[in-house]
């Protein structure tokens, strides 16, 4: 069987995400050529959908804000288990990543005095934020992509990956398809960065897009790379509920960040009733002083509404399992209140909440400058993806690299809101350049004939079964209900060996699998060959969170409720044996170094 | 409840006709839901480009009932289900197989396009650039675009005229008003846009700012202030007679 085209690049970049595309400008930048797969046509990746805005501590709202701090929010975050190294950083780097956007043609929110506005939010200590309006993704990605296209990347738009091969260890090259015409391509490459997003699709109720399947995470693992931190999950407390079409799609922390509050059916604002202890200095001790936070006032402590997502989203599951919950099962988001507080609170809210305002309006017939919307937990982002080395980006396996939501190590047990845009732009940089250092310095691979052979005659099978094979979108959905089910937020180790035992059952049909009709943008198919990824990701994430037998960050066990020392110091790393099969190994924390021990520490008051 | 829809179904290189599917519906349903169900349930290969399902990606452009639009942002209550809905590919692209259109001529057109070009931070600005809210209020009007191309597909000078290879479409006059209205720009794109992008095929009937989905004035803010500009500097009598004077 013979390929329709072949490539060859200094650098292949999977994915064109704002990790990606930042990526490819650095690769660029470097002088290598550069090569660019995305799933979807250009400026379309999930980055897209970001809302809230970028964390930099660049401080224009707050002078006291600085990395260090920054640097202990995002530790306190992640409860202790990130890598203290990207975490330092990423504090760092991030306000040069965000003025380079400037120069690049972002055009952020302005302070009065012209600078960049920064705004609050969840688990940040001052006004950190910058934003536009409520579509930040979108500022970020459009921006990176008209960069990118003058700068000669090659972009190979709609070309999905199906298998990364290794030349003697190292990472040499990708098999891909083309949805236009489902014809092969065969990538060579020195260098490749995987940058391609997160695994959101494996549950039910989720906000990414049909992309999120956990390619680079699965392509990675089965190539031999080792995953951590796959427990970690997080589920994003405000996701719409209602209509069921929407079910799972976000709705910004920023409405919290202006000033929105969480009630229940009581109209009780039920944030005020558990916030728990690390927290409690930060937090306001009433609404008012609560609003006055919202409000840009210096002396007031933060809203429980804009506590950590994990919990919040455990807060609002509680409620809605007492049975104070909304109509649709959901909990009250109403930022429709301040106008006690302001004049013109609509058009500030329409100002301030766009793209919110439109959604709802709609999709949900909902105005939300008059009424409360009606929320709840989604599946989010996955702190756990690839191992790599914090300042290279390199994977464990030489010449493969990661950035952004596939890479893990930053977020520890759970991400701050808005340090994930940061994390693209920081750590996508980094990959490139290092990327393009690697390749300068190593020989051409070579792809062996054989193996891409077997991985274009294995992928077409669905084909020759035809209709009477499983049908793929069946299992994917089978998977989706029982991750949901079994490996959401709140977890038990007798569910999860239940999912296990599933997850084996769901690769059997999976293996059926078949699909009638042209090859030619056949949905069907594209799902037989995520299918795999996500099943690979699913059996990942439910191994880790058996093995840590404590609660934290977004990891919540029902029969382990609190934190404890014993996994304070570790993160579990998940491998393929040479049987195929997959192993979950403890990996000890690095120690922190004492500089930034009391960083930490000074922080904490 | 039943409804019908009339999809478009074509392979690559072959003719298309429109295909009868009738699907169960639910409340809150939109479009893209409708197309989805029958994609799982009814027809595998019926291929549709969609992403984020929420208006903020721009992939799902289609024609609905004869009107452009998004299928993820139209709820199925806003149409009349005693009728069958006809769910067809923008016209103005070569379709590639149903409902996906060959948009990659956008992605061309933006390529020649001048890209940004900031003036350099000065030195009372203390190390960033000072920009007030007010004038980056119509930038990013322009910058809320998704790029779904909608507004290219009613292009009439692109739909019916097909001039591709002269006209860029109101996506990209908005792409360079976005440019030329930026405060820290330098460039300057006049003299593209009548001659090379020929701006003035243009005649403001508005098709494009009627289906742009994020609601951006494209004529009023964008389009016609461009033209302004160009007039001001092509047709300007005193303008032309001081520039015959000093050459």
């Amino acid at each position: 069987m013979a390929a329709h085209a072949t490539y060859s690049y200094d650098v292949l970049i999977i994915g064109a995400g704002g990790a990606g595309l930042r990526a490819a400008i650095e690769a660029a930048g470097a002088g290598v050529s550069v090569g660019l797969i995305c799933k979807s046509l250009l400026g379309k990746a999930h980055t897209v959908m970001a809302e809230g805005g970028i964390a930099a501590a660049m401080a224009h709202n707050d002078d006291r804000d600085s990395w260090k701090v920054h640097f202990a929010d995002t530790m306190r975050g992640g409860q202790y288990v990130n890598n203290w190294r990207m975490a330092e950083i990423h504090a760092k780097e991030a306000p040069d990543r965000v003025r380079e956007l400037e120069a690049w043609g972002a055009v952020f929110d302005r302070t009065p005095d012209g600078r960049i506005n920064q705004r609050n939010f969840g688990g940040h200590r001052y006004p950190r934020l910058a934003h536009v309006g409520d579509r930040t993704g979108l500022e970020l990605i459009r921006t990176l992509q008209d960069h990118t296209i003058y700068l000669g990347v090659t972009v190979h738009m709609e070309y999905t990956v199906i298998d990364l091969i290794l030349d003697g260890g190292r990472a040499a090259g990708v098999l891909a398809y083309d949805r236009e015409r489902a014809r092969f391509h065969v990538f060579t490459a020195k260098a490749i960065v995987l940058a391609t997003g997160g695994v959101g699709r494996a549950y039910k109720v989720t906000s990414n897009s049909w992309e999120g399947t956990g390619d680079g995470h699965a392509l990675a693992y089965r190539a031999g790379a080792e995953l951590i931190d796959m427990e970690f999950i997080q589920f994003h407390p405000t996701g719409m509920v209602w209509p069921p079409s929407v079910k799972g799609i976000l709705v910004t922390e920023g409405v919290r960040g202006e000033g929105g509050v969480l009630r229940n059916s009581e109209g009780r604002r039920f944030m005020f009733d558990d916030i728990p202890d690390n927290y409690k200095p930060q937090t306001a001790s009433d609404p008012e002083e609560g609003w006055r936070y919202t409000q840009g006032d210096k002396s007031a402590r933060r809203p429980p509404e804009l506590l950590t997502r994990d919990h919040v989203s455990r807060c609002i599951n509680r409620e809605v399992k007492a049975g104070r919950g909304s109509p649709h099962g959901g909990v009250f988001l109403d930022i429709a209140w301040i106008k006690e507080k302001i004049s013109d609170a609509e058009g500030h809210i329409k100002r301030k909440l766009p793209s919110m305002y439109h959604q709802f309006k709609e999709l949900a017939d909902l105005d939300i400058t008059r009424e409360a919307m009606e929320v709840g937990p989604t599946t989010h982002y996955i702190m756990g993806g690839i191992r790599v080395n914090a300042d290279s980006q390199e994977s464990t396996i030489p010449g493969l690299f990661a950035a952004g939501e596939c890479a893990a190590g930053i977020n520890g047990a759970n991400r701050l809101g808005g340090n994930s845009l940061s994390d693209l732009i920081v750590f996508g940089k980094r990959a490139g350049e290092y990327a393009a250092e690697f390749a300068k310095k190593n020989r051409v691979t070579r792809l062996d004939d054989g193996a891409v052979d077997r991985a274009m005659k294995k992928s077409l099978e669905p084909f020759d079964r035809g209709a009477a094979g499983e049908n793929p979108y069946k299992v994917q959905y089978d998977l989706q209900d029982t991750m949901q089910a079994l490996v959401g937020i709140v977890r038990t180790e007798s569910e999860m060996q239940e999912a296990l035992l599933k997850i084996a059952g769901f690769n059997e049909r999976a293996a059926k699998v078949g699909i009638d009709g042209h090859r030619e943008y056949n949905a069907g198919w594209h799902t037989c060959i995520d299918l795999r990824n996500l099943l690979d990701v699913s059996e990942a994430i439910a191994r880790c969170a058996i093995e840590r037998r404590e609660s934290r960050g977004g990891h919540f066990r029902e029969d382990y409720p609190d934190k404890k020392d014993e996994f304070a110091t570790v993160n579990f790393g998940t491998k393929r044996q040479a049987d195929g099969t997959m192993t979950t190994y403890r990996i000890p924390l690095p120690p922190i170094p004492p500089e930034l021990k009391l960083i930490i520490e000074e922080q904490k008051q | 409840m039943k409804a019908t829809f009339q999809i478009w179904r074509s392979e690559p290189g072959g003719a298309g006709a429109l295909e009868s599917y009738t699907t169960e519906i639910s409340e809150g349903m939109v479009v893209l839901d409708a197309v989805h169900k029958i994609q799982a349930e009814q027809s595998p290969d019926l291929a549709c480009r969609w992403n984020c399902k929420a208006g903020k990606c721009g992939s799902c452009s289609a024609e609905i009932n004869g009107q452009p639009k998004l299928m993820c942002m139209t709820r199925l209550n806003s149409l009349d289900l005693t009728q069958p809905v006809t769910v067809e590919p923008m016209r103005a692209f070569p379709i590639i197989k149903d409902l996906v259109t060959d948009v990659s001529w956008n992605f061309r057109v933006k390529k020649g396009l001048k890209k940004f070009k900031p003036r350099a931070v000065r030195p009372e600005e203390h190390g960033t650039w000072r920009m007030a809210q007010r004038d980056v209020d119509r930038v990013q009007e322009f910058r809320k675009c998704i790029e779904c191309f909608l507004c290219q597909d009613v292009c009439h000078v692109l739909r019916d005229h097909g001039k591709h290879e002269e006209f860029i479409g109101p996506r990209f006059l908005l792409y360079s008003a976005q440019l030329e209205m930026h405060p820290l720009d330098t460039d300057d794109r006049l003299a593209d846009l009548k001659h090379k992008n020929n701006i003035g095929y243009c005649n403001i009937t508005k098709c494009c700012t009627k289906v742009c989905p994020e609601h951006i004035h494209i004529t009023d803010n964008a389009i016609i202030p461009l033209k302004e500009r160009v007039v001001d500097r092509y047709y300007d009598p005193v303008t032309k007679l001081l520039r015959m004077i000093t050459g």
